[in-house]
């Protein structure tokens, strides 16, 4: 697979990534190439340091007094940790949807509008909105009552709201840290044929602990699991119909058909 | 987090595999001696027993869909029961050519027509031998014999050819028997077919083991022709 990455752009790439949380090294060693418009899903046992590499592409961490990072996170080639790199900027551009879904206490036209008001967008805000919440599946659900507060909408709905919220400021990579956990299989299914729309046209990370989930929701996977001194590395990473079948690593095979972790 | 469940039932399937084989093994070899004898009421019973086998290709196939949707199965798991459903319906129709074999029994029924018992027992025992070894070698994910068996395929198709000239020769010889000739033709086919269907369970086999998925190159008759 490293060849065919090798000839095309990267959406984010990772060069000999350690993360840290004071002295204890989480996660060591990554070097990830993240394919653009596509979904990488990124799955291991619990501990193996999944969310803290999720949370090291946007910079989330930093509000982790104890974390630092060893290594460089390439976005369009540039290291998001260098000095120069305002951190608000990359969360613009790499956006972000959590494991609870988590709307502001305001009406949905709010909770869409938000960020796009915080970076002065100009343009007609009414058009955002309904494209935004289009995007996301959401707009026919809600177009009646845009006034109606986001908590007053079900987990699905919040989801896939909190996706709005992500996409009205124009992100090119969305991470979603298990965005369904929270979720019925309903509505964990609208939002993975979701993820499939919105691959057309953005870069998509997630972290799941659901196997079939990244089995069918993903077009490449990531195999994180825990080495002896307790540090998150990557085992294997390769396009999801091939792990899934045939793992090139005993203990990806392991992990994945249930007989560790 | 071992998966006992999984590992037990994957266990019986591959169990039931065996048993299956070992259902065609006995019709096969019992199709050669009902020939030998002319005893129609042995490939009766052929016919009959028939059923057991398509009975339990279907019970088989159940179990693995079930297995599938409850046990969710990855990686070699879910290849090697894709490759029991494959192996399985090998082994259904390898039992289809026992009963075309009893029927042909049935149809020559006391008529003096020459059969080369000797080539078609020859070519029975080489096809039942490669098929017991097959499903050994898959039971036990054995990708080197997988690979070795089919090799022994050339001896089926040169006997297949011998027989095939010995029976037109005999239809040129006797034109009034050429249906009952034409009878035979279609036994020693059955054989023939029955090892090129072994080589689809080798390849089966190797699949389990490595993920690969391809043809091997066997010098099938069919493809000459």
């Amino acid at each position: 697979m490293t060849e065919t990455l090798e000839k095309q752009h990267l959406a984010i790439e990772t060069r000999d990534m350690h993360l840290f949380y004071g002295h204890f090294r989480a996660v060591k060693d990554v070097d990830l190439q993240v394919i653009p418009q596509k979904i990488t899903a990124i799955i291991g046992p619990s501990g193996c340091g999944k969310s803290t590499v999720l949370r090291s592409f946007n910079r989330m961490n930093d509000f982790v007094p104890s974390f630092h990072m060893e290594g460089e996170v390439l976005f369009h080639g540039q290291n998001i940790y260098a000095t120069d790199v305002d951190p608000v900027m990359v969360r613009q551009r790499i956006g972000m949807v959590f494991q609870k879904p988590n709307p502001f206490p305001k009406s949905i036209y709010d909770n869409v509008a938000w960020g796009a008001r915080i970076n002065g967008f100009k343009e007609n805000m009414d058009d955002l909105v309904e494209q935004t919440l289009r995007q996301a599946a959401l707009w026919d659900e809600v177009k009646d009552d845009l006034r109606k507060s986001g908590l007053s909408l079900s987990g699905g709905q919040q989801q896939r709201l909190c996706i709005a919220r992500a996409l009205a400021v124009k992100p090119e990579i969305i991470l979603m840290d298990e965005p369904c956990s929270a979720l019925d299989p309903i509505a964990t299914l609208k939002i993975e044929d979701l993820m499939r729309e919105l691959s057309e046209q953005y870069t998509i990370i997630i972290v799941t602990h659901n196997m079939q989930q990244a089995a069918r929701a993903s077009d490449h996977t990531a195999f994180f699991t825990m080495d002896e001194d307790r540090a998150g590395i990557m085992v294997e990473y390769g396009e999801t119909n091939q792990i899934f079948t045939n793992p090139r690593d005993k203990r990806t095979e392991d992990y994945i058909t249930g007989r560790f972790g | 987090m071992p998966r006992e469940t999984l590992d037990r039932q994957i266990r019986q399937l591959q169990d039931e595999v065996l048993l299956l084989g070992s259902m065609v093994e006995q019709a096969l070899l019992r199709s050669v001696e009902a020939l030998r004898q002319r005893d129609v009421a042995a490939a009766q019973k052929i016919i009959r027993d028939d059923l057991a086998i398509n009975e339990k290709r279907y019970a088989l196939e159940n179990a693995i869909l079930i297995l599938i949707a409850t046990q969710q199965p990855m990686a070699h798991d879910l290849r090697l029961l894709a490759a029991i459903l494959e192996v399985n319906i090998e082994l259904e129709r390898m039992g289809d050519y026992a009963k075309g074999n009893a029927k042909v029994v049935m149809q020559l029924g006391d008529s003096d027509i020459q059969v080369p018992m000797r080539e078609i027992s020859r070519m029975a025992e080489l096809a039942v031998g490669m098929l017991h070894r097959s499903l050994s070698a898959f039971v036990a994910e054995d990708a080197t014999l997988a690979h070795a068996i089919p090799e022994e395929d050339e001896l089926v198709d040169a006997l297949y050819n011998q027989t095939y000239r010995m029976l037109v020769e005999q239809m040129i010889a006797r034109p009034e028997m050429i249906d009952h000739v034409n009878l035979l033709i279609w036994v020693i086919h059955n054989f023939e077919r029955a090892a090129d269907r072994v080589t689809n369970i080798c390849e089966r086999t190797v699949f389990i083991a490595t993920g690969e998925l391809f043809e091997m190159d066997t010098d099938d008759l069919e493809d000459i022709e």
